[in-house]
C-alpha cells in the first residue's frame, strides 16, 4: 500500500502559504481531467470533482509521492435543498508528510450514488454509514451500508434541511403493552424558533436609508 | 463421529455493561471464546448536536461542545472558539491564549486520569481508580474556581475566555503540579510492571502504522503505533508554539503502548502547565471587539452603546462571513475538528463535528477479530472511548 516514508510526519511548524499554492497547483495537475477546480482559501486547499471520480482522485492524491494524503480524516455532507444536486459530499484528507489538509468536494443529487472509498480507507466505513444515515446519500459498493446513529427502525434522514428539529416520532414506555412505543410527536407547547435575524437586519437598512450619516454613527467606537 | 458444522454464537455485550464505557452495545460473533466479528451498535446517546447547533446562534452553540467529550470539556470548546475566530479573523489576547493552553492541559490530565484508571479497573486493578478520582477532584476544583462549573464549563469564548482567573488560583495550580509527579510514579508502580496488567495488555489489539492511518487513528492511539504526529506541534494554535514539550511515541502499537503514551503525556502536560503559569502574561482575557465579545458589566451601567451591544449580542448574536473551513485541535483523545459552513447569518449553516472516538469505535471490529472475549474489554479500554462524542 503506502511507502514507509509517506507515513513519516513532517517537521513541527506550519507550512508556508507559498507551499500551499504549489501543492494546489500540483493537485490540479496530478488528477488529470477529473479535477473541476482547485483553490486555496486561508490555509486549506479545496478540490471540486464529479462524484463518480471520487475514488480515482482519492487514490491518486494518496499514492502520489509528492502529495501523500494518506489519512482520510472525515467524510461529511452539506444539504442545499434549493440546488439541483442538493448535496455536497466533503472528504477531508490529511498529509502528514507535507503537514497539509485538503478538502475534496463533489455535488450529488438526491438518489444519486457515490462510489464508496471503504476499500481504500478503513475509516470511510463508518463515515459513509453516518452520511447515509444523516443525509440519505447512497454509497455504491459499501460492504455494510446500515444506519449508524439513529434508532432501530428510524425513518428519514435527520440532517436534511427539510427534516424538522423536533423530528416526527417520540418514544415512551407503554404500561399496558409493556414495551416502548413510537408515537407521532405531540408538542405540549408550540415550537418556538426565535428569528432575531430579520427584524434587526431590517432595522439597520432603515437607518442606513434615512438621513443619519454613517460616519458619525459607528457604535463600535 | 460424523462431521458437524457449529454455528458461531452471537453474544450481546452491553449496553449496560460497566466495561462498555457508557452505552455501547457490542454484538459479538463468537467461535467458542474467540471473537470472529464485532459489530458495535452506537447511537444510544445520539442527541442530534449538529442539528441543534444549526438552530442556535454561534455563542449558544458553544455549551454543546462541553457535552460531547464530557471528560475534558474545555478542549472541545477550544475548537469551536478557534473555528469562529478563524472565520471572523479576530486576534486573541496573549493572556487568554495562555489561560486556554493551561486549561487544555488540565483537561488532558483529567481525561488521561479517567481513561488510565478505568482501563485498569477493566482489566482487574481497582486501586488506581480510587486514587485517580481524588486527583480529578482537585482538577475539577480548578475548573470550578475559574468558571464556576466543574464539568460543563462554557469558559472558552470566541475572542478569549469568559473571565479572568481569581487571585491565588495560579499559585494553587503550581503547587498541585509539584505534587502530581509523585502520583504518576505511584500509578506506575501499580500498573507498569504489574504482571497481570502486562499479561492483559501486551500484544493485545496491535495497530500497525499503515492500519493506524487507514483507520483514521489520531492522538495517543496513533502515537502508540509509532507515528510522531501531534497537532499541538505540527499545526500549533494559541500559545502552543511557545511551549517546550516532547511528543511521546510508542513502539509496539498494542494496548500497553497506548497506556505508556498516555502516562508520559501527563508528564509532558505538567511541563506545559508549569511553563504557562511561569510565563503567564498580564492583560485582557477577551478581545475588545464589541461586535463579537460582550462589554464589561460595569461599562453597561455607564454607557448606552455598551448596553446596546450587550443586548444585540445576546439576542441576535454576531454574523460570521460566508465560507467553509475545517479547524482541528489535539484533544486528549485525538484530532477533534469542526467543519463549519457559514452562510453570513448569525447561525451556522452546517457544523460537522469530527470526533476522534468515532473512528476508534469503528476500529473495534478490525482490532478485536481473533482475540479472546476478555481482550475486547482491554481493547475498548485502551482506545479511550467516550460516548458523548461518538454519538453526538
Amino acid at each position: 500500500m503506502t511507502d514507509n516514508d509517506l507515513i513519516e510526519a513532517a517537521e513541527p511548524g506550519l507550512p508556508s502559504l507559498a507551499s500551499l499554492a504549489d501543492m494546489a497547483e500540483h493537485l490540479g495537475d496530478v488528477g488529470g481531467k477529473p479535477v473541476l477546480s482547485c483553490s486555496v482559501s486561508g490555509d486549506e486547499i479545496e478540490i471540486r470533482v464529479a462524484a463518480a471520480d471520487i475514488p480515482q482522485i482519492l487514490a491518486t492524491i494518496r499514492d502520489d509521492r509528492r502529495a501523500g494524503f494518506t489519512q482520510l480524516i472525515d467524510i461529511t455532507a452539506v444539504d442545499y435543498p434549493e440546488r439541483a444536486s442538493r448535496f455536497d459530499v466533503v472528504y477531508l484528507l490529511l498529509s502528514m508528510r507535507n503537514n497539509m489538509r485538503v478538502r475534496v468536494v463533489a455535488s450529488v443529487a438526491e438518489g444519486q450514488a457515490v462510489p464508496s472509498v471503504t476499500p481504500m480507507f478503513m475509516s470511510a466505513n463508518w463515515a459513509e454509514r453516518e452520511a447515509w444515515d444523516m443525509f440519505g446519500i447512497f454509497f455504491a459498493g459499501h460492504p455494510d451500508l446500515r444506519r449508524l446513529l439513529t434508532d432501530y427502525g428510524f425513518e428519514g434522514h435527520p440532517l436534511r434541511k427539510d427534516f424538522p428539529l423536533t423530528g416526527h416520532v417520540e418514544v415512551r414506555y407503554d404500561d399496558a403493552q409493556r414495551r416502548v412505543v413510537n408515537e407521532p410527536v405531540h408538542l405540549t407547547q408550540e415550537f418556538r424558533d426565535f428569528d432575531f435575524l430579520s427584524p434587526w437586519e431590517g432595522m439597520q437598512r432603515e437607518i442606513g436609508k434615512s438621513d443619519k450619516s454613517s460616519d458619525s454613527n459607528n457604535p463600535g467606537e | 463421529m460424523a462431521e458437524m458444522q457449529i454455528k458461531p454464537i452471537t453474544m450481546n455485550f452491553g449496553p449496560q455493561h460497566p466495561a462498555a464505557h457508557g452505552v455501547l452495545r457490542l454484538v459479538l460473533e463468537m467461535d467458542g471464546e474467540v471473537i470472529e466479528r464485532a459489530d458495535p451498535h452506537v447511537g444510544l446517546l445520539h442527541r442530534g448536536t449538529e442539528k441543534l447547533i444549526e438552530h442556535k446562534t454561534y455563542l449558544q452553540a458553544l455549551p454543546y461542545f462541553d457535552r460531547l467529550d464530557y471528560v475534558s470539556p474545555m478542549n472541545q470548546e477550544h475548537v469551536w472558539a478557534l473555528a469562529i475566530e478563524k472565520a471572523l479573523g479576530i486576534a486573541v489576547p496573549r493572556r487568554a491564549q495562555y489561560i486556554r493552553v493551561l486549561y487544555c492541559e488540565i483537561g488532558r490530565i483529567l481525561n488521561h486520569l479517567l481513561n488510565l484508571t478505568t482501563f485498569a479497573i477493566d482489566v482487574g486493578a481497582m486501586t488506581p481508580l480510587l486514587w485517580g478520582f481524588e486527583e480529578r477532584e482537585h482538577l475539577m476544583g480548578f475548573y470550578e474556581r475559574a468558571c464556576g462549573a466543574r464539568l460543563h464549563a462554557a469558559y472558552f469564548r470566541p475572542g478569549g475566555v469568559h473571565q479572568d482567573l481569581p487571585d491565588d488560583l495560579l499559585v494553587d495550580i503550581a503547587n498541585w503540579a509539584k505534587s502530581f509527579p509523585a502520583f504518576i510514579d505511584d500509578l506506575e508502580t501499580l500498573l507498569t510492571d504489574n504482571r497481570i496488567f502486562r499479561q492483559r495488555t501486551v500484544d493485545i489489539g496491535v495497530i500497525s502504522k499503515e492500519d493506524a492511518l487507514s483507520l483514521g487513528m489520531t492522538g495517543p492511539c496513533l502515537r502508540g503505533s509509532g507515528i510522531a504526529w501531534d497537532l499541538r506541534k505540527h499545526q500549533p494554535y494559541d500559545a502552543y508554539d511557545e511551549m517546550d514539550f516532547d511528543i511521546p511515541v510508542g513502539k509496539t502499537g498494542d494496548c500497553f503502548a497506548r497506556y505508556l503514551v498516555r502516562v508520559e503525556e501527563m508528564r509532558q502536560s505538567l511541563r506545559i502547565i508549569e511553563q504557562a503559569i511561569e510565563n503567564m502574561p498580564a492583560g485582557a482575557v477577551l478581545a475588545e471587539d464589541n461586535k463579537v465579545t460582550p462589554p464589561k458589566r460595569g461599562e453597561m451601567k455607564q454607557s448606552m452603546e455598551a448596553l446596546i451591544h450587550h443586548f444585540k449580542l445576546y439576542t441576535e448574536g454576531f454574523h460570521v462571513p460566508e465560507g467553509e473551513s475545517y479547524t482541528a485541535v489535539e484533544a486528549p483523545k485525538g484530532e477533534f475538528g469542526v467543519f463549519l459552513v457559514a452562510d453570513g447569518t448569525n447561525k451556522p449553516y452546517r457544523c460537522k463535528i469530527r470526533a476522534p472516538g468515532f473512528y476508534f469505535m469503528a476500529a473495534v471490529d478490525h482490532l478485536s477479530r481473533g482475540h479472546m472475549l476478555a481482550d475486547s474489554v482491554a481493547i475498548i479500554g485502551s482506545l479511550d472511548i467516550v460516548f458523548g462524542e461518538i454519538d453526538r
